[in-house]
């Protein structure tokens, strides 16, 4: 292990530029430990996003050498190249100033593809009973533990392409309220994620399945999603 | 929202005809080059091909389906390359596209017929 990083830093909005530091390295450090030194000792004006520094708020997310990760629970070990790092920020999201981008785009599309749960009970009924064996709840345990950190939006590339597309964490959100038996927006739901801007866009390149930090993969409850719409739109229901 | 619905209806169409005519070509493209390569072992002419290949309804009815399959699916496909590529979208994409599927049904339906029928 090399004493120190030579760590390059996207500065600026989206004519910024990659700015060089050197870092002093560590045993076990994350890649977000070497932002904050950045921050802290060597440049005050940086502007980075985090929170809970144990991968549960979603809010660290950065490009770390060309690849999106959550930067709170990425050893350096894991993403350094030599000893060289080039952080910027996520892909595919407009940036505000330096490291932190506006995720409004990508939390909006959750409420395109109606990623909100709609009951149809009142507090005066009695509790739904799911069975955890039920084969609709364990796919929606698949698809449950997600932060919303961005990493898949960021490593899909039909968002590049497509800025329509409501992207593989929307996406995989409808797919488990699709999944709940308590749901009540069924078709509606169906018909936010259908077409081009919706899970038919999807070619399955599986980056936001490789990408995912918490292991979730939107690739398939995106195949999920694209069965159910298929069904609904050849029952004449859609 | 009618109008949302019925872009849905027909995307989730689209996508349905193309999967579809995709399970089709994969058998018609298996028995297309096992035939191939059963009929060329020995050497073949054209005139000799031709010849096994006159009044058989059986290979006309492949063939048109195999054709029909390529019309139906080759189209939507360069509907989204279209879209993500160049960002062609929107009605005049669609009529070329119609355009471009009766082009490719109708050389390969010509093509089956002039050497089927």
């Amino acid at each position: 292990m090399s004493e120190s990083l030579r760590v390059r830093v996207w500065r600026g909005t989206g004519d910024g530029e990659y700015r060089a530091y050197e870092v002093p390295r560590h045993a076990s450090q994350t890649v977000l430990d070497v932002v904050t030194h950045i921050q802290r000792a060597l440049d005050p004006t940086l502007a980075y996003r985090f929170a809970c520094r144990v991968g549960m708020c979603g809010s660290c997310a950065m490009t770390v050498n060309g690849v999106a990760r959550w930067t709170c629970r990425t050893h350096v070990d894991k993403a350094v190249k030599g000893n060289q790092l080039e952080i910027g920020p996520l892909r595919n999201l407009p940036v505000i100033r330096d490291l932190v981008t506006d995720m409004r785009e990508f939390f909006d599309k959750w409420a395109k593809a109606r990623g909100k749960f709609e009951g149809g009970r009142t507090r005066g009924d009695d509790l739904a009973r799911v069975s955890p064996d039920s084969e609709d709840r364990k796919l929606i345990e698949a698809g449950i533990e997600c932060i919303g950190c961005g990493v898949c939006y960021s490593a899909c590339d039909v968002v590049a392409w497509n800025p329509d597309y409501l992207g593989p964490a929307a996406l995989n959100r409808a797919w488990t309220l699709v999944k709940d038996e308590r749901d009540t927006a069924g078709l509606e739901r169906l018909r936010a994620v259908a077409g081009d801007a919706g899970c038919h866009a999807c070619h399955s390149h599986m980056s936001c399945t490789e990408r995912c930090p918490k292991g979730i993969a939107p690739t398939a409850s995106i195949a999920g999603l694209k069965r159910a719409v298929g069904r609904a739109a050849l029952r004449g229901e859609l | 929202m009618k109008r949302d619905a019925n872009a849905a209806r027909q995307e989730t169409l689209l996508w349905i005809a193309q999967r579809a005519s995709a399970a089709v070509l994969a058998v018609c493209v298996l028995v297309h080059l096992a035939t191939l390569i059963y009929a060329v072992r020995g050497g073949l002419s054209a005139a000799e091909i031709l010849a096994r290949t006159h009044g058989s309804t059986l290979w006309l009815g492949f063939y048109s389906l195999f054709v029909l399959a390529v019309a139906v699916h080759a189209p939507i496909g360069l509907r989204t390359v279209l879209a993500e590529w160049i960002g062609w979208r929107g009605t005049w994409r669609d009529a070329f596209l119609l355009g471009f599927a009766m082009l490719i049904a109708g050389m390969g339906l010509r093509a089956v017929t002039a050497v089927f029928a």
